[in-house]
């Protein structure tokens, strides 16, 4: 049953993830994008992490490729590109080459550490829980208790990040002559 | 055969266990029919009453009462044509409706239509020897789903003003799309104050713990979260005052003008749909769902009926009431202009809902540790006050600067 789940989830991420390079109209790789991260949200369940999932759909799938589409419409970039052409030449080749690579180390690094992967995930422990809660708690005791400082810290970059882009996204007159 | 490749599961090794499969596929069936007949009925009741209000009759020809007019609607619907835009994009044209017909479906499965809470129960009642709850699914994640599933209905509503390939449409899905997200935040912030006093994510928890009016949610977080919730919620399902999505006036007919026949039926079917899903998940979060109203210790009981559909009898009442109120909002509010919309999303819903949920952490902390719970609340509201303050210096000198800059907004 996990193995069946596992291939067609899989199925469903690999699926959407071509989709998202090879659709031509950007509205349409938009929506093999939401298939995508349903695909994870899916193989996220099966590994009983149910909160993962359910943010995962919440804030990705929900609001993030929400705002992606927003912005596709109102900056109405929303037709069809040719294909076959190529802005910056050698670039298709170039990038196949890149993208093998880099997958072929991937993967290579993934097999020569399995023992090691296999040894790291034991951060939180689903089967144990006494209630249908308990992964929440886990979760939360290892964010808000045991990591507590990396966690705002982070939380504080990420609002650096927004406070930045406002700034630089803003052409207004009074920064120009230094008001 | 059939036994050799159950075996794959270790769950199905020792053959299917025919009894609960039943119980979830008729569990299935019933909850569709539920929610279709209760949409049938929704439109026929939106529309009478409104009828009463505006001193018409309203439908009264199809059945009695004119009780079959919503069938006869969707009858008429079908019979017409079926226009496809020649400038839409075709897949994304016929695949809209369903994104958001099947989300309004979804909702339904997690809350509890019924069982006895009482005397500790939780809910559960015994079917052919099996314990289960009155409700389709009861996930880990609970409440969550609603939310994901909230947020999901937007791509119906967004992909199907695009593809119609014409103006009016985009505009009516943009407003949608910016509408639903911005009103979401406070949605699920408000609804953290109430998993803060519940601790726990399911629905089926959620109600067991409001067993009298005094622990109902809505009395033990404060009345605050509710009301941010209603607002939200009513801005989440585009009904009036908040239908900028389909202001005739300015839209034509909002995100769904290019579509006809079924398919505009079903958009139809799932707005109603998604109102009394909505209404219901306000029961079961801040009134005790299928709980009976109990003051104390004095609860109201319904003889004659057994307890597990006295349950179920109590949602609908209560549903009823929440109905009645978005029909009574829809007759008497007028709509909301964009700005005011927006401004009172981002800088009162989020702020409120946000310092609400502050105020009420920091009690829950305070009574843990041992402190006194009046200086607690002052402190916490001093902070509050002392940012709402900065935050509205913020808004004032923006302004400023924009109207410096010429702006007129």
């Amino acid at each position: 049953m996990e193995l069946v789940v596992f291939v067609l989830a899989a199925a469903m991420v690999m699926s959407g993830a071509l989709g998202v390079v090879i659709r031509p109209n950007p509205v349409h790789a938009a929506m093999s994008l939401i298939l995508t991260l349903f695909g994870i949200a899916v193989l996220f369940v099966v590994h009983n992490a149910h909160f993962l999932a359910a943010v995962q759909v919440i804030v990705y799938a929900g609001a993030i490729v929400v705002l992606f589409l927003f912005v596709i419409m109102l900056l109405g970039v929303d037709r069809a590109e040719d294909m076959s052409i190529e802005p910056i030449t050698g670039q298709r080749s170039l990038a196949v080459i890149v993208g093998g690579g880099v997958s072929a180390i991937v993967i290579a690094a993934v097999i020569s550490s399995r023992t090691a992967i296999g040894a790291l995930g034991k951060g939180v422990d689903a089967t144990t829980g006494e209630s249908p809660d308990a992964n929440i708690r886990q979760l939360a005791r290892a964010i808000f208790k045991d990591n507590v400082f990396a966690f705002e810290l982070t939380s504080v970059l990420l609002l650096v990040a927004v406070i930045g882009t406002v700034l630089m996204a803003r052409k207004s007159k009074t920064v120009g002559t230094g008001e | 055969m059939i036994s050799s490749i159950l075996a794959i599961d270790p769950m199905l090794d020792k053959g299917l266990l025919w009894t609960p499969l039943i119980i979830v596929l008729v569990k299935v069936v019933l909850v569709f029919v539920v929610g279709l007949v209760a949409t049938m009925l929704m439109v026929w009741f939106e529309r009478k009453v409104i009828a009463g209000m505006q001193n018409r009759v309203g439908p009264n020809k199809a059945g009695p009462w004119g009780l079959l007019q919503t069938l006869a609607d969707g009858i008429k619907l079908f019979f017409k044509e079926d226009l496809l835009p020649e400038r839409s994009d075709k897949f994304v044209f016929k695949l809209a409706p369903y994104m958001v017909l099947v989300p309004a479906f979804l909702t339904f499965a997690i809350i509890p239509l019924g069982g006895d809470f009482r005397d500790g129960k939780g809910g559960l009642v015994t079917l052919f020897g099996h314990q289960t709850r009155l409700q389709l699914a009861d996930p880990p994640i609970g409440v969550l789903f609603a939310l994901a599933i909230s947020s999901i209905a937007i791509y119906g509503i967004m992909l199907a003003g695009w593809s119609s390939g014409s103006k009016y449409p985009l505009l009516g899905s943009v407003r949608a799309s910016a509408q639903m997200v911005s009103y979401e935040a406070s949605l699920g912030l408000s609804l953290g104050a109430v998993l803060l006093v519940s601790g726990t994510l399911s629905t089926a928890g959620i109600v067991d713990a409001q067993s009298s009016i005094g622990r109902w949610n809505l009395v033990a977080t404060g009345f605050v979260p509710f009301f941010i919730f209603l607002v939200s919620a009513t801005a989440e399902l585009n009904r009036p005052p908040f239908d900028l999505v389909e202001a005739e006036q300015e839209l034509v007919g909002g995100f769904n003008t290019e579509y006809s026949s079924i398919r505009f039926a079903l958009f139809y079917l799932a707005e109603f749909m998604n109102t009394i899903t909505m209404s219901a998940l306000i029961v079961t979060l801040f009134f005790g769902g299928p709980q009976p109203i109990s003051v104390g210790s004095v609860t109201l009981d319904i003889p004659l009926i057994p307890n597990a559909i006295e349950g179920t009898v109590w949602l609908i009442l209560k549903v009823l009431v929440f109905l009645y109120m978005y029909v009574w909002f829809r007759a008497t509010l007028p709509r909301f202009r964009y700005d005011q919309l927006m401004d009172l999303g981002w800088k009162i819903m989020i702020p409120a809902s946000l310092g609400w949920f502050m105020l009420l952490a920091a009690q829950r902390v305070g009574r843990e540790a041992g402190w006194d719970q009046i200086v607690v609340t002052l402190v916490t509201a001093l902070v509050l006050i002392a940012g709402y303050a900065l935050l509205q210096l913020a808004v004032h000198v923006s302004r400023a600067n924009r109207e410096k800059n010429g702006a007129s907004f």
